[in-house]
This record gives C-alpha cells, sequence and structure tokens, in this order.
C-alpha cells in the first residue's frame, strides 16, 4: 500500500528484531474473545484516481453552477489564491500544535499575528488562538462570564445565530445555567432593550447579543451594554460576519467577544471547518478558554514565541480548566491570518464596503421588512416563500434562507444576502421575482 | 553522530505589522457594478468605525514570502518522524486535501436545499457507515469538532439516557493516567469526577473497580488501549461491572490506531466512543486543528444523538431534525464536513484490508522501538505494547538530566520530540509512537538518535541540558512568557 513504507524484506527483518514469528504474533496478548475475527466489512482499497472519480461524483449529484443568496452565519466571499497557497505548505499543514516552541516558531509566529489582528479588529485587549468555530464560541463566553461574575443566569438575544442559541442551550443545560431568550423590536429588527431591562436580574452573568445580527441588522451594543453591566452581567457580542468588522464600529463596550471567522477566506464547506474566536478585556483573560500564545525570548536573547499560560487548559488542570477544548481550528486561523494580511487596512474596508453596496443595492429593489440598518444581509416578506425559490432555483438561483423554520413569526420572509461575488443581473432576477410574487400594495409601501 | 540533519541558513522576518507601510497592498477588487454607498448614511455615522489601527498593510510578493520564510522555521510529518505519544502523528496524504478542495463539495453552503446537496449528504452517510463498521457500534453523528467535543457530546448523551432513567447520577470515573481532557469534559458535563489509581502494571484494576462503582457513578472514561500504549485486557470485566451498576462504558479513542481491524469497541462492551479523525484517519493537524471527534454509540444511546440525524427516504438523503430525545445541537450545522472528505478519503484509500496492515505496522514499528531502546532507558510497565511505548527518564535522571531534556536534544538530531511528562503514573516519561507511515530506515535513525543521546548523557550531560543546538531558536523562555504575558503586538 502507498502510505506504508516498509518492504516486505524490512517487515520481517524488524520482526526478527522483535522475536516474533509472525504479525500475528503481536497481538497474541489481546484476549481472544475482544478480537474481530474477521475481516472489516469495507472494499479493498482504491487509487488515487478513484478516489478523485468517487469525491467528483458525490460533487455532481450537489447542485453545481448555482448562484446563491444564502447568508445566516455561512458567507460567500472570494478566498484570494495566496491562502491556499500558504495552508497547503507542509510545514504549516503537517505539523502538531506547537508545545516544542524551538522548531514550531512558525506556527506560533503566525498565532501571534492573528491574536494581535482580532485584538485590532474587535476593540479588545487579547484573544486566543482560535475556538472551533462561532457556535460553541458562544456556550464557552457564557461559561466564561459565569466565572468571571460568580453568577450563573443567562439572557440571550433571539436575534442571535438559532443554531447558536441551541448549542449554547446544550451546552447550559448540564452546567446548571439557566438561559433565558429576550425579543427583538418587529419594527426595526433591533434589540428589544425594554425586554431585556425586563428579563435582567442581579443573577444574571451574561447578556449575549449578535451585530449584526441574525437578520444582517447593526444592533444596538452600546445600549445593551449599559444595560448589562447596570445589573452587574458581562455583555457577550457575538459575530457571524467577520467582513462587516471592515466597515462597523467594533464592539468596543463588550466585555466578551465570541466570533465566526469563516468569512475571511473560509470556504462554507457545507458547515466546517471554521474557526471561531474568543476576544476580551485584560482583565478577564484568566478565565478565557483555549490557546495563547505569547512572547519571550530564547537562552541567545532573540525574541520568540511560545504557549502560555497553561495554566487555565485541560493539560495542566484537568477538571479545574476553564474549558475541555484542547485541538482548536490553528490551520483555519492561519487562513483568515493570510486573508487579513492580503486585505490589510484598505482592503478589508473596500471590501465591506462592496458588500454593502450589494445589499444595498437590492434592497432599494425590494422593501426589507425591519427598518434597522444592515450590512449584507437583510430580511424581505414575500407572499410566498417555497414558491419563490422554486422559481429561482429554475433560473440556477438558490433564494434567501427561508426564517419560519427558526422563526415562527418570520414564516412569510427570507433572509436574503449579498457579498461581493453575488452579481447585479443576479439580483435584478431575485427583486423580479420577489415584486411579481407581492401584492401590488405591499410593493409601494 | 547526527547523521540525519546539517544546518542550512533559514531567513529572518519581522512580524507583519513591522514590515507594513502606508498605501501597500496585496489585493485588487472587481469594479462595482452597482452604485457605491455613503456607509455613514447606510449605517448610521455612529456605526462607522476608523481605520483599523495596526492593520497590515503590504504587498503581495511581501505576503507570499513573510509566510513562506514563517513556515520554514516549523518541523512538519513532511519533513520526518514525530513521533509524538498518543497524538498519531502520521503522513497525510495529498490526494485527501484535493478531493476536499472539488468545487461543489468545498462551496456547498450548510442551508442549500436538501435536493441540492445530495452528494454531500452521502458523502457524511458513508462515513457514519464505515466508521460504524470499524469501531463495532450502531450509530454514528458527525457533528463534533474534536476529540474534546466528542467526548463532551459522549458524556452528555450517557447522561440524557441515565436522566430519562430516572437519575443522571453524579460522578464520572477516571483512570490517573487518562488524558487531561478527560476530567475536563466530565466537568463541563456537570460531573464530579473521581480519580481510580492504576494497578501495579499500569491497567484497569478490576478488583478496586468493582469496590467503587455505586449508584452515583456514572461512567468509565476508558482510553484503551490505554497511554501506556497497553491494551486494558478486562475491559469485558470491567464494563459487566458497571452495566451490572447501571453505569455505561465510554471509550477515549485518541489510540485507536492500534485497533482498527483487530479489535472492535463495540465488541468488547463499550457503549459510547469518541474518535480523532486527526489522529487514527490522517486528517493533517494544521499546527493544531481542526480536528473531527465523530462519537460512535451503541443502539441505547442513539436517540440521544444530536440532531439533526441523516435518514433515508426513497433514493433521497434528508435530515430528520425531529428528534425529541435529543441533547441538542453540538455545534453549528453538521460537522466539520471538510476533515469528513480528508478521512472518508484515507478510508477509501486503504480499504478494509488496508487499515487493519496500518495497524499491524503501527504496532510492529513501535514494538521494535521498544526492544532495541529499552536497555538503554528505564521501561516501568513490562506488559505487551501496542502502538506506542513509554519509556521513564530514571536512570537519566540520576545524572541530573531529564525527559524534556533528551526530548530538546532529539531536535538536535533532526526529530520531533516524542510527548514529554505523560502519562502522569510514568515519572519522567518519553511516551513514544512513531505510527505505521515510517519505514524502517527513519525508525532505525531514530533510535541510533535516542541511544546517542543516552551516550552523551553519561559523558557530557551538559550537552544535553542546554540543546537544542542547531535550531534557528534556542530554548524558548515559557515561565518569562508566562510572568508577564505579551499576547499582541503593539507598536513601539
Amino acid at each position: 500500500m502507498r502510505y506504508l513504507p516498509k518492504s516486505d524484506s524490512e517487515r520481517r527483518q524488524m520482526l526478527d528484531a522483535c522475536g516474533v514469528s509472525s504479525p500475528e504474533e503481536l497481538f497474541a496478548h489481546l484476549p481472544q474473545a475482544v478480537r474481530l475475527g474477521r475481516p472489516l466489512h469495507l472494499a479493498p482499497g482504491i487509487s488515487e484516481y478513484e478516489i478523485v472519480q468517487y469525491f467528483r461524483d458525490r460533487a455532481a449529484e450537489n447542485g453545481n453552477g448555482y448562484a446563491s443568496f444564502l447568508g445566516a452565519g455561512v458567507y460567500h466571499h472570494y478566498r484570494p489564491v495566496l491562502v491556499d497557497t500558504v495552508v497547503s505548505r507542509g510545514e504549516f499543514l503537517t505539523s502538531y500544535t506547537p508545545y516544542q516552541a524551538e522548531i514550531a516558531q512558525g506556527t506560533l509566529t503566525t498565532i501571534f499575528e492573528f491574536q494581535t489582528m482580532i485584538c485590532q479588529l474587535t476593540g479588545m485587549d487579547v484573544a486566543n488562538a482560535s475556538m472551533y468555530d462561532g457556535s460553541t464560541a458562544v456556550p464557552e463566553a457564557a461559561m466564561m462570564a459565569a466565572r468571571s461574575t460568580g453568577k450563573g443566569r443567562v439572557l440571550v438575544a433571539r436575534s442571535v445565530h438559532p443554531e447558536y442559541r441551541e448549542v449554547l442551550l446544550t451546552y447550559a443545560r448540564n452546567q446548571g445555567m439557566p438561559v433565558e431568550e429576550f425579543g427583538y423590536d418587529p419594527e426595526t429588527g433591533t434589540l428589544d432593550l425594554e425586554d431585556l431591562e425586563r428579563k435582567m436580574d442581579d443573577f444574571t452573568a451574561a447578556v449575549i447579543v449578535q451585530t449584526p445580527n441574525f437578520f444582517g441588522i447593526a444592533d444596538q451594543v452600546k445600549e445593551a451594554a449599559r444595560i448589562a453591566h447596570g445589573r452587574g452581567a458581562l455583555l457577550v457580542v457575538v459575530f457571524t460576519e467577520a467582513v462587516s468588522l471592515g466597515i462597523l464600529e467594533p464592539p468596543a463596550e463588550a466585555d466578551i467577544v465570541a466570533g465566526e471567522l469563516q468569512s475571511f477566506a473560509i470556504s462554507p464547506s457545507y458547515g466546517g471547518p471554521y474557526a471561531g474566536i474568543i476576544a476580551t478585556r485584560e482583565k478577564y483573560l484568566r478565565q478565557m478558554p483555549g490557546r495563547l500564545v505569547g512572547q519571550s525570548v530564547d537562552s541567545r536573547g532573540n525574541r520568540a514565541f511560545c504557549l502560555t499560560l497553561a495554566t487555565r487548559e485541560q493539560h495542566i488542570r484537568r477538571e479545574k480548566a476553564t474549558s475541555n477544548i484542547c485541538t482548536n481550528q490553528a490551520l483555519i486561523a492561519l487562513m483568515a491570518t493570510v486573508f487579513m494580511t492580503v486585505y490589510g487596512k484598505q482592503g478589508l474596508r473596500e471590501l465591506a464596503a462592496q458588500n454593502l453596496a450589494k445589499a444595498h443595492y437590492l434592497a432599494g429593489k425590494v422593501k426589507p421588512r425591519f427598518s434597522g440598518p444592515f450590512f449584507n444581509e437583510f430580511v424581505v416578506k414575500v407572499a410566498a416563500v417555497d414558491d419563490l425559490n422554486k422559481q429561482l432555483l429554475k433560473k440556477k438561483i438558490i433564494g434567501g434562507l427561508p426564517l419560519g423554520r427558526f422563526y415562527p413569526e418570520l414564516s412569510d420572509s427570507v433572509l436574503l444576502c449579498a457579498t461581493e461575488m453575488t452579481k447585479r443581473a443576479d439580483m435584478d432576477v431575485v427583486a423580479d421575482a420577489i415584486l411579481r410574487a407581492a401584492t401590488p400594495k405591499e410593493v409601494t409601501a | 553522530m547526527i547523521k540525519k540533519v546539517r544546518p542550512h541558513l533559514s531567513q529572518n522576518e519581522r512580524l507583519v505589522f513591522e514590515r507594513s507601510s502606508p498605501g501597500k497592498k496585496a489585493y485588487q477588487l472587481p469594479e462595482l457594478d452597482v452604485p457605491a454607498v455613503d456607509a455613514a448614511e447606510a449605517l448610521g455615522a455612529a456605526n462607522v468605525r476608523a481605520a483599523i489601527e495596526g492593520f497590515p498593510e503590504i504587498s503581495e510578493v511581501e505576503a507570499m514570502r513573510h509566510f513562506t520564510r514563517l513556515s520554514t522555521w516549523n518541523y512538519a510529518i513532511d519533513h520526518g518522524m514525530y513521533p509524538l505519544g498518543s497524538c498519531t502523528m502520521k503522513y497525510n496524504p495529498r490526494i485527501n486535501e484535493v478531493v476536499a478542495r472539488t468545487e461543489a463539495l468545498a462551496w456547498a453552503h450548510p442551508y442549500q436545499p436538501e435536493a441540492l446537496a445530495q452528494g454531500s449528504m452521502a458523502v457524511m452517510a458513508q462515513l457514519e457507515a464505515a466508521l460504524a463498521e470499524i469501531t463495532g457500534m450502531d450509530a454514528v453523528t458527525l457533528q463534533p469538532a474534536a476529540g474534546a467535543h466528542g467526548e463532551l457530546t459522549g458524556i452528555l448523551l450517557i447522561r440524557a439516557l441515565l436522566e430519562k432513567r430516572g437519575n443522571p447520577r453524579k460522578k464520572i470515573l477516571i483512570p490517573d493516567s487518562a488524558h487531561g481532557t478527560n476530567p475536563a469534559t466530565a466537568a463541563i458535563a456537570g460531573y464530579a469526577v473521581q480519580n481510580i489509581p492504576s494497578s501495579a502494571t499500569g491497567v484497569l484494576d478490576v478488583g478496586a473497580l468493582a469496590q467503587i462503582v455505586d449508584k452515583d457513578v456514572a461512567a468509565l472514561m476508558v482510553t484503551n488501549p490505554n497511554t501506556l500504549g497497553v491494551f486494558e485486557e478486562n475491559i469485558i470485566q470491567a464494563a459487566e461491572i458497571l452495566h451490572k451498576k447501571g453505569a455505561m462504558l465510554y471509550m477515549d479513542g485518541a489510540n485507536m490506531n492500534a485497533l482498527v481491524g483487530i479489535a472492535r469497541p463495540g465488541d468488547f462492551g463499550v457503549d459510547v466512543m469518541h474518535l480523532n479523525l486527526h489522529k487514527t484517519f490522517s486528517t493533517p493537524h494544521g499546527g493544531g486543528g481542526p480536528g473531527a471527534g465523530p462519537v460512535a454509540v451503541k443502539k441505547v444511546l442513539e436517540p440521544f444523538l444530536p440532531a439533526p440525524r441523516l435518514k433515508r427516504t426513497g433514493k433521497k438523503w434528508a435530515y430528520d431534525f425531529n428528534r425529541k430525545r435529543s441533547i441538542g445541537r453540538v455545534k453549528a450545522y453538521y460537522g466539520n464536513f471538510g476533515v469528513l472528505v480528508r478521512a472518508l478519503a484515507y478510508i477509501l484509500a486503504h480499504g478494509g484490508p488496508g487499515l487493519r496492515n496500518a495497524t499491524v505496522d503501527a504496532v510492529l514499528n513501535a514494538v521494535y522501538i521498544r526492544k532495541r531502546l529499552e536497555a538503554y532507558y528505564d521501561l516501568p510497565y513490562s506488559q505487551a505494547n501496542m502502538h506506542e511505548v513509554v519509556f521513564s527518564d530514571d536512570r537519566q535522571a540520576k545524572l541530573g538530566v531529564r525527559t524534556g531534556d533528551i526530548a530538546k536534544r532529539l531536535i538536535d538530531y533532526g526529530f520531533h520530540p516524542y510527548t514529554v511528562s505523560f502519562p502522569l503514573i510514568v515519572h519522567g516519561a518519553l511516551m513514544i509512537e512513531p505510527t505505521e507511515t515510517e519505514g524502517k530506515h527513519e525508525i532505525d535513525q531514530f533510535i541510533e538518535a535516542m541511544i546517542s543521546i543516552a551516550q552523551e548523557i553519561e559523558t557530557d550531560p551538559q550537552l544535553v541540558k542546554t540543546a537544542p543546538h542547531g535550531t534557528r531558536t534556542s530554548r524558548v523562555d515559557e515561565v518569562a512568557a508566562a510572568r508577564k504575558p505579551v499576547l499582541r503586538w503593539k507598536p513601539a
């Protein structure tokens, strides 16, 4: 087999050196009852060519060549060629977690750059080396807030990504952490601050909001911070569309930022792998989950980096660790680092401005359901959601996400996303289809 | 005498921020085909940020050189043997990278209609089936993002089942040889941890276990083979003890590379386990992820698996979201799909018989290393080992040289160190896992290096204690890094 580098004679020599006569003897100590007395029921191995063909066949069973207006936490942005070039280098791809700093300075340096860029982007003091994704960063942030405040309750906005909230509930249920939701304003789509005030109490550890929220709207972070801080809770700000940070004010009032970097050159890949982040204020550093890289010097006095503050982590603290996370998303974080380097200070701004322009072009033709300011996605009320999307599919367009699955009260609405990749002609087709499906009264309103 | 390597020049490189100069660009966007929008008008002036202070500004060629130079400061599997115990650093076939980039798979959106995602769903279904066959379990969820995440999922499944039976119980038993993620996971799942000492031979003490298991015990988390690389020979009895008292057996699959095609956890009493696809199934570690941590369960736990579940309706794949007993989601969407593709490519390449052959070679390599090194390093536990072997530094420590020093000296010989000081039950552990993708020549060189270091310790311990000497970065002051943490670059 091409992955096994021994010839039969080498194998024989090694068996001899081990003092065993056959490979089977290596397993002689296994009790008979545990052994699998038959071959695995899996087909024999196949060639590279056949493997490529297998996955091409599967890919052909997926939709091909569709324009898409799906966002909802996963965005279709262009991936600069340099990103794949860098992460395809074996030195990054096939190395382990950089515990041996002397021969892992490449990975360590890029993580240090990553942590710095995430701080610059979010306005926070410190950022970790990555979490699995945005959805798991949310419960980690909630648990971090609970440790920091000594309180246990969590208030989460309904305009936070619905699947992130589901993940939060899974973790919270077993932590004895009550989670309550608060609403959004049906007119603006922004936080229902009165509902938040009403539900706020002195036992609340964290208020969790998202901006741009699940409806694409730049939400009221400052107001949420005022309410949270007024009762001694921390404000956790979530983001799913990292490109928005090229143009939107960073959530400087947050205590913890929990986000998803998929937008930074990470292919949608049917839901993963992506990279989450947690960034926070210096004072909460010791409660942070996940790996951190710090600057130091080597014995010759040269700048060098290493993993640090590991006394928070599971391999040192075991059941007292801040999280059980071990493997994170290092290579994906590297992709985001290359992306941020390629676009840089001007490029990320320009990219965000293009997203804004595209979404507002489309929104200018159809009426967004909410009046709040939006970045690159927005909600539209349509006469018949399923009919609309069926029509669009015939034109090789995947329409917006029907919201009824997550918000029963919005079952007459879709969430449409436009990025720099979205073509004007496709937007015209979508707008046309929506307008033709709508009643005249709604169009002119 | 160091035969495997000799020094070569490596480029110095500043941080990207120190390379930046205003106005430099590495990108160009297409002309906007719609009217530009005034950001302050569209978003409200208060919502628009100022320029991102300190963000990079460099050209494309500089970006290329920056990351290329940094990459050369890493050691990688592509360079040579990476014998980290319990990490299963095996060769990462590049075909896996190629197929993961197949356009309609890599660019599939998790919310695209099921009718347009049949290929992605088929990939997941086929991987689920293959992993169920390999583990001998009844059902598999692919949702967890990595091993520790799989552990959490598995323990939550146990909790859900026990809750349905009327009492979630209070504690999880964990051997003292376990990975740190095990106790950390139990705590996050809301359980108290009871550490159980290993027997004098380093394995589960079933006599002691029978005394400990009571109505408060939800499960035992066990790694098999354990972190000494030794198969838990009493695993079936352990399972019986647990099951008799209504408790469950969780298996940490970190060491599954020793068992694939040889023995199946489902056949020796395990109720739930996770796999590390980035270990056993060769998806790359990527400098610390991404991984994937599928969880395999027996039928009794299947109703509790995270939603959604794949199901076959007629000729089509569909999602079943309506799972009333599900523990809920552990991650958005369906799992680290791109990693799943790589793992399936690996399984297809080996096939059933090939996977077993890989296991045989992995064990052969570890046994061979043990035989050839046991005259030079103390072997604290003498049972037959499988895919890894654990020595102790007892003999070298008498001369003032510890496992961490030996590991650093190994770097000078052109190898990545083994796992240092783990498992905790071995004093000064040297935990060596070669995997099956090392040939005899590479392993012989490794053995020669280890023997040479053992001799250096006798003649010149200082040489070893100050290693590495040949790297561009010498020993890093980790204490200083932790004492005064500098976690981000700031302008001077």
